[in-house]
Order: structure tokens, then sequence, then C-alpha cells
């Protein structure tokens, strides 16, 4: 059995202490260890965009990470985003429109829809089907997923602040 | 939408409520609940050796060294489950000559396809489970393998079962009229071959299971990610020798299936055998190179295609000689003879014409099994006939719309039988085409393509018109043989606080199953949406019933929910009737209020009726018994199926020297019957589009020579991701079928239907200038630029 090291991270906002082998991605490590079942594994490797995570700001592929290299970041996942207006706003508009059928792609879907939104306010269709092409999604054929995240904009406040 | 009865008007308490699926808002708030969600307490951990050969004889298996790593908690071969599980023979008695052989749940003395399980590792997870399969040793001896169709019905090549004489695993003719001397009296006659490359499902969630089996009962629960909970219970009772009221299946939130998730395969057959080893729950979780493995796959076929035309124009008779290759065995409970099959009958489906000779043949290759996926048979039905169409068009001289409304089955010949033997009750293909014709503006676009291509733009525009099979019938799987459930239960129970709860057997798997029959319910009862609560996929939980495939959900669960809710309304009324001294006849429940049906008039709330019947049933009179729960049951009656129609378009535009296809837009005209909830269906057939256009555009499970599986990854095996898709435009005709109380039809396969077709007709309308056409999907790059001689 693989020997456990000890990490802390602060993961939506909490700090937490965990035990991980060096083999554990931060993918299993948030489902199996934390029960953050939200990121979902959709390939392991890197390609459906299903187990994307923040951290330190950066949106990422937690499979393609171990969770050992990330000791003291800050760890935002599909169930965190407390108190954000823009999440609430996202979650509303793709359960309104109908973006999501079976689920299994949203958590990450949300994340993206989030950076982008949280990047650029205001994008054009087409640049919203070009940002969330890292995720994919077998069920919906990707317009409901383009409208919520649409209508999402239309509602913010007109201001490109993070660009 | 326009309506062609006045049953749609009755309905429209439930149309356009665009509430938002309540799973719809859980899953927004990351509270899905998927199999590998779950938390088990002493939970082991399967991962798989799998054959790194195509067709290989396993002379012996050394698992020493694995049973000795720390961790490893069982490991076991094929031979060691013959005790623990019976096998299986995917066959059904209507396809008559259907040949395969006996299957196990890991491969026994010969694997067959590259990624067949062999060998079985149990361990406390699956990270020690994967380092044990490192160490089990497996002596191979490689026998040659059969790939391409070609190969497998070559008579002097190998042979995949030695059993038999050849790779043929079923041959069907079918025949109507004189298609011999249609041929020989036609004035036009067209002709093409059209290979069909071989796709996979990629649901986003993997093939999924927990078996837990509690031996001290012999009582099995499975958390399964699987569209038919009822037809696997009945699987596991017959194979692992179980008794039925012990199994239980349950199916939690299931990330995508499209007909993937309802076959049986050895891993999840092994994951149980495992459990029943051990006497602990047991995980197997397919990942990515599994699934692309092992998922079945579907739709490789090689067609060889004729249509004969009069100088009219009219279709005359069609011959075609349909191959597809199913990899080793065909696939139990439903066979693999089922997507030629299908086929084979939906040629020329939406068209008059008479005479027909078409003949099917089903291979045995050394590739992963095929089976029934969404759309079952129609991408090729449609794509080979509307290939056919455009051909002829040409031939003739006629535009691709002209061509259609000569041949298109019209209003006055239903009810209408195809030359197929498919008996249709009542379709719009009329109505759709000239919607379709208005919605996407066709003289415009001509003129934009025509002006396009003087500078050097090549666009294409291409139409398909199809039928749709949905609600099947009794007659489907049951004739056959197979303990597939064609009929559906529903209970509805009153909760005390006036809220109602409905159970019901058909399943969810993100198409909206919940919420629609959540609608059904509340309309027929006369309460709120909100005051409805709907349970699905569980067999102990819920009656026995099909469950959700074939776009049977919303027809035959709908109709079925009707039933109850009419049940139950007629008993609360009935309480009403004695609690306020009247007739159940003199009120009316609506909004959740029992009213007086005379005058409207809110006599009391439900709420109250739940707290007298419940709590108080002192206060009524004696030996009165409130009935505060129904069941009933709703066996699909007249056609076999209930037939949907509808046409599709596609406006693309190729750049000939790189030979990218961008689609600029989509169009989709679509007749579902009664439409239960407007925003999901079209999703549905959104949905179902972008499957299509990934089939004709990207998707393809490669093989080399030797049978290794060359697109096993996501980035090898390409699907449609959002910046490759284009908006897709939907509009509605509404012709009920009136062989369900609801009149609703299925709505799940009809964007996959056409999505190919339209697309294929589209580049080789835009190549047209330049002499080149497509016969080969997916349209990939390399084979848009041969067809045009650049390559
Ligand atoms: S699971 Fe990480 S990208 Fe697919
Ligand atoms: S909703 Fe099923 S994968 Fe996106």
């Amino acid at each position: 059995m693989d020997p456990l090291i000890p990490v802390s991270y602060t993961i939506n906002g909490k700090s937490v202490q965990q035990q991980v082998s060096v083999r554990t991605t931060l993918t299993d490590m948030l489902r199996h260890q934390m029960g953050l079942t939200a990121t979902h594994a959709g390939c392991e490797q890197g390609s459906c965009g299903a187990c994307t995570v923040v951290v330190d700001g950066l949106m990422v592929r937690s499979c393609l990470i171990f969770a050992i290299q990330l000791d003291g970041a800050r760890i935002e996942t599909s169930e965190g985003f407390a108190d954000d207006q823009l999440m609430d706003e996202l979650r509303r508009n793709f359960a309104d429109r109908n973006a999501l059928q079976c689920g299994f792609c949203t958590g990450g879907m949300l994340v993206a829809a989030h950076d982008l939104l949280s990047r650029t306010p205001h994008p054009e269709r087409a640049e919203i089907r070009e940002k969330i092409s890292g995720n994919f999604c077998r069920c919906t054929g990707y317009e409901a997923i383009v409208d919520a995240i649409s209508k999402t904009a239309q509602a913010l406040p007109l201001e490109d602040s993070g660009k | 939408m326009s309506t062609t009865s006045g049953k749609a008007q009755r309905h429209s308490q439930f149309v356009g409520q665009d509430k938002p699926r309540r799973n719809a808002i859980r899953h927004a708030h990351g509270r899905g609940r998927f199999v590998d969600d779950i938390a088990f307490g002493n939970l082991a951990h399967l991962a798989f050796l799998r054959s790194p050969y195509a067709h290989a004889e396993i002379l012996e298996i050394d698992t020493e060294a694995a049973r000795a790593l720390p961790g490893v908690v069982d490991v076991f071969t094929g031979p060691d489950l013959v005790d623990i599980c019976t096998p299986w023979v995917g066959k059904l008695d209507h396809f008559s000559g259907l040949r395969t052989p006996e299957q196990y749940p890991l491969a026994m003395e010969r694997a067959r396809w590259n990624g067949e399980p062999v060998v079985a590792v149990v361990a406390e997870s699956r990270a020690i489970a994967e380092d044990a399969l490192d160490l089990i040793m497996v002596e191979w001896a490689e026998l040659p393998a059969i790939i391409g169709i070609d190969n497998s019905r070559s008579t002097n090549g190998p042979i995949l079962h030695p059993q038999y004489d050849s790779n043929v695993a079923f041959v069907m003719n079918l025949t109507a009229g004189d298609a011999k001397a249609a041929f020989r009296d036609a004035a036009y006659i067209v002709e093409d071959t059209l290979e069909l490359g071989r796709q996979t499902g990629l649901t986003l969630e993997p093939r999924s299971i927990v078996a837990d089996f509690d031996p001290s009962l012999r009582k099995l629960t499975a958390y399964h990610s699987t569209q038919t909970p009822y037809q696997m219970q009945d699987v596991f009772v017959r194979h692992f020798n179980l008794s039925e009221e012990n199994v239980r299946v349950i199916s939690p939130d299931v990330g995508g299936s499209f007909g993937m998730k309802l076959h049986v395969y050895g891993e999840e057959m092994a994951a149980v055998a495992a459990s029943i080893r051990l006497g602990r729950p047991v995980k197997f979780i397919a990942d990515r190179m599994e699934s692309f493995l092992s998922d079945i796959h579907l739709r490789e076929h090689k067609v060889h295609a004729r249509m004969a035309l009069n100088s009219g124009g009219e279709i005359l008779a069609m011959e075609v000689d349909d191959a597809t290759g199913i990899g080793p065995f065909s696939v139990y409970p439903r066979t693999s003879a089922m997507e030629g099959n299908q086929a084979l009958r939906l040629m020329g489906a939406p068209y008059k014409m008479p005479h027909y000779d078409g003949t099917l043949t089903v291979l045995f290759q050394n590739k992963a099994p095929t089976c029934q996926y969404r759309a079952v048979g129609h991408p090729i039905g449609v794509t080979v006939t509307e290939h056919l169409v455009d051909l002829a068009a040409k031939a003739v001289g006629l535009n691709p719309f002209e061509i259609r409304r000569r041949n298109i089955v019209t209003q006055d010949m239903y009810p209408h039988t195809t030359a197929t033997g498919y008996i249709l009750e009542r379709l719009s293909h009329e109505e759709c085409l000239a919607k379709l014709e208005a919605l996407m503006d066709y003289p415009k676009l001509i003129a934009e393509q025509k002006e396009m291509r003087e500078r050097g733009i090549y666009r294409g525009i291409g139409i398909a018109a199809f039928i749709e099979i949905t609600n099947p019938g009794p007659a489907f799987y049951g004739i056959g043989g197979a303990r597939i459930s064609s009929q559906d239960g529903c209970v509805i129970k009153l909760e005390p606080s006036g809220k109602i709860r409905v159970s019901v057997s058909v399943t969810e798997q993100g198409q909206g199953t919940e919420t629609i029959m959540a609608q059904v319910a509340a309309t027929y009862l006369g309460v709120d949406l909100d005051h409805v609560d709907v349970v699905t996929g569980d067999t102990e939980r819920t009656p026995y019933g099909g469950a959700t495939w074939a776009s049977r959900g919303a027809g035959i669960g709908g109709a079925t929910v009707m039933k109850a809710a009419l049940a139950m309304k007629e008993n609360i009324l009935e309480i009403a009737g004695v609690i306020l001294q009247g007739e159940a006849d003199d009120f009316d429940l609506v909004d959740g209020q029992i009213v007086d049906r005379s005058n409207q008039q809110v006599r009391m709330s439900l709420a109250e009726i739940g707290r007298i019947a419940y709590f108080r049933p002192d206060t009524l009179p004696q030996d009165y018994h409130p009935q505060l729960s129904v069941s009933r049951h709703f066996v699909p009656q007249g056609t076999p199926f209930d037939f949907t129609n509808g046409v599709q378009a596609s406006y693309l535009e190729v750049d000939v020297e790189t030979g990218i296809v961008k689609l600029l837009n989509h169009w989709v005209v679509e007749d579902c019957g009664i439409i239960l909830n407007q925003q999901l269906v079209d999703e549905q057939i959104r949905g179902g589009v972008v499957h299509g256009l990934g089939g004709v555009l990207f998707e393809e499970c490669l093989y080399s020579e030797n049978g290794q599986m060359m697109s096993a990854t996501m980035a090898d095996y390409l699907a449609p991701l959002a910046s490759e898709m284009p908006d897709i435009q939907i509009d509605h005709v509404c012709t009920p079928t009136e062989m369900t109380p609801l009149g609703a039809k299925g709505v799940g396969e009809a964007g996959t239907a056409a999505a190919g077709a339209v697309v294929l007709n589209a580049v080789n309308d835009a190549l047209r200038p330049l002499g080149g056409t497509l016969r080969t999907t997916p349209l990939t790059p390399e084979r848009i630029l041969k067809a045009l001689g650049k390559i």
C-alpha cells in the first residue's frame, strides 16, 4: 500500500488537512477523500473538462495534477463559489434553460463558464463556444449551454474589469 | 406550432410549462449522485486484464504474483466463474437463423477482441488492483484477426468461430412488389456504395456498477448506471441463480446512456460475481480507455444501394445490400441484428416507393461488439436513401425539394404501409417539408451559394426526410423471447400534506423523464407541478416496467402516469364526496383544491383531505376506507410502433484547400405528436442532431489491420465540441397518435436520424462544381481532399 503524506489546502474557503499518496490525483482526493463529488472524472486524460476546478485563481483540470503538488493551494470546486453572484446566476440559468441533461459535464462546465465571464463579462456567442470547447458534453449539443452563459452575461453590469 | 387535431388543446395545461427540471437544479448545484459518488463501507475495487490481441488463444494464466500483492483480495478468470454465472446468448426467436456463441463474463479459452476482459483483480483500491494486473502473466497464441467487412465476408479467409462454416451471423431478405421489373422499366437508375464508420457511445459518465451481495439472505443490491433496471434485475436473477425478490437494482443519476447502457457487459457481470464470491460490495467504474475498448460500438455498415425512378422522377424501387460488422458476438439480450434490421426497414420509408429488395448480412469480426444505440439503424437507412435521392434529383433534373415533394407519402394515403413493412398511422411529411423550405429560406440560400461559388467559396445545402421509430409495443422484444417488458407501471400516492408522490418504471438519464411525468400527473390530477415528486430507477421502489429506451419514456410512460393520475383523482373526489356529504361527481380537483363542479367554488384543500383521511378517519362513516394510493399499468396497443417524422437541412462551407467543413446552419422540422414540454423536446432534438453531426464529421473507432484499436482516447476519437457546432433552428408540426390516450410520441432519435445524411448531402452539394463525391463517413478532411483529387 502506498505511503501517505500530509498536505493542507484551502478548499472552498475552508482549511483542510489531508493524507495523500504520491499518485493520488486532485480529482480523486476531492471526490473520494473529501466527498466533493461535483468534480467528475470523465476521461482522466485531460480531454473532457468534467474535472475542472480553480487552483489559486487559475482554471485547471484536476485529473492532471497530483494532490501532493498543491500543498498550501486555494482550491475552488464546483460546489464552492459561496456568495458568488455570478455563479448563482449561472446555476439558475443553466437549470432554467435546460443547459444540462445528465449533469455529468455540468460541474466542470459551470467552472469554465464562471472563468469565462469573470475575464470577459460580455462575450460574443462564438467566443462562448470557443471558450467552453475544453469541456465535452455528450447530451446537450451545447446550444442551451451557450444560451445560459449568454443570458447570464446580459444580466451582468457592463464592465470589462478582469480582461 | 400548428395543430392537425383538436386533441392538443386538451393538454394545454402542461404544454409550455417551462419550469426547470428539479434534477437540473440539483446538478447545477453540484448535487448529482452518480454511482461513483456514493460512499460504501468495506468497498473493494475491480480492474481487468484485457486482451492485448484482437484474436488469440489463452494458453496459460499465472496469477500467483498478483494474488500475493498486499491489498489484493481476489483474482479470477473466466473458468473460475462457471459455477456462479451461467452463460448468455444474444439471440431472439424472431431473428430466425441468427447464430452466436455462448458468452461468459470473462474470455474462456480464446480472446476475440482487443480489450476483451480476461482476468479480474479485486483489491482494496483501484490503484492496487491495477498494480496487480501488471503482475499477471498470460501466455497467448495470436490468431489471425478478422477486421474489415470484406475481410469477414470473404469465403476463403479465416473463420472467427470454428464451430460455424463462415463469419455470417445472420442474413435477412426483405422484398416487396417486383423490384427487378421496376429496375427493368426505370427511366433513371442511380446507385452507389456507402461506407459508414464505426462509432461508440462515449457517455461522459462511463459504465459504472457497485454490486453488494449479502450472503446471509443471498440478496443482491446493484447500484448500476443503466437505463433498464428491471431488465438487469432479471438478468442477475437468471444468470446468478438468485431469487427475484432478493435482487434490487438501483439506477441513481445516470450520466448519459443513449442505448449504450442497456446491454449486458462481462465486466458488470464479473462485478456481481466478485461480490458473490467475497460477500462485500465491489465497484467497477470503466476508465475512458476501457470504455472505448469495451462499450458497445455501432453502425459499421457497407451498403450498396440502387434506386429506380420513372421519367417523372417518382421512386419505383430500391435494391439494398447492407453488410454490417458486429464484432465477435451478438450482444445480449437485444441482439446485434436489430440495427441492421431497422436500417434495412428504414430505407425509402418516407416515400411512396412500391418495390423493394433488401438484403442484410450481419458479420462477425475481431473488434468490440456492436449493438443498439441512439437512433438504431436510422442514420444508415436515412443516409443511404437520401444520398440516392440527391443523385436521382441530379439525374432527373429536379431540385432537392421538388423530388422529395413528388415522392413523400401524402395525407390521403394514411394509414400507410411502407414497402419494408412498417405501418404508419399518420405522418406529416408534406407539412414538414413546406415548413422547412420557408424556415430556411431556400431561394435565398441558393442565391447566396451561387454568389459565393463565383468567389471560390464552396457552400452546400443538404436536406433529408426521415421517419423515426418510437413507442415500441409488445411485438418488439417479447415476441422474440426476450424478458424485456413492453408495459409500464405507475403508483401514485397522496401524502398526508396533500402532496403527490409518483413512482414510475420509466427512467431518467437527463431527458427530463421525471419532469414530464410530473407534468402529466399534475395535469390529470389537477394539482400544482411543484406539489408532485417523481421516483424512478429503483426496482424495489417502483413498479416493474420497460424503463427508457427506443423513445418510449414520454409516450408509454406518460400514458401510464396519466392512467394512474385519473384513477387517483377519482379516489380523491370520492373521499371529498364523503367528507362534504355529496357525490364524487359534484366535485372537481383544480390547482390542489376541491371545488364545486358547478361553480368552481373552493370547498377544501387537498391537504385537508390528506389530514382527515390519514389522521381523522374516525370522523368518516363506519367501514369507509379511503384509497390513498393507486397503481396502474399501461400496455401500448395498436401498431407495433408509433412513428414520427420530420425533415432536416444543413448549410455548410467546405474549405477546399484544407478539407475542413464549417457548419453554418442546421434546421429541423419535426412531428412527435403532442408536445409535453417544448424545451425538453427541443433539447432532445438538438442533442440528437449533435450526435449525428459527430458521427458524420468526426467520430470513428479506428482499428489497425491486426485489430488494435487506434482511437481509444478522447484525443484520438474526435467528438463534437461547442466551437464546431452550429445553432440549430427547430420547428414543429403536431400529429397526435391515437394509439395512446396521451397522443405523445417519442423524440429521442429524431435529431440523430437525419443529421448525418443532411451533412453528407450538403458536402456533396458543395463539391458538385469540382466533381468530387464523398461516400465514406466520417467526412474527414483527408477523405474530402481525396475526393477532390488533392491528395
Ligand atoms: S477527467 Fe480531467 S479532463 Fe477529463
Ligand atoms: S449534460 Fe450529459 S454530458 Fe453534458
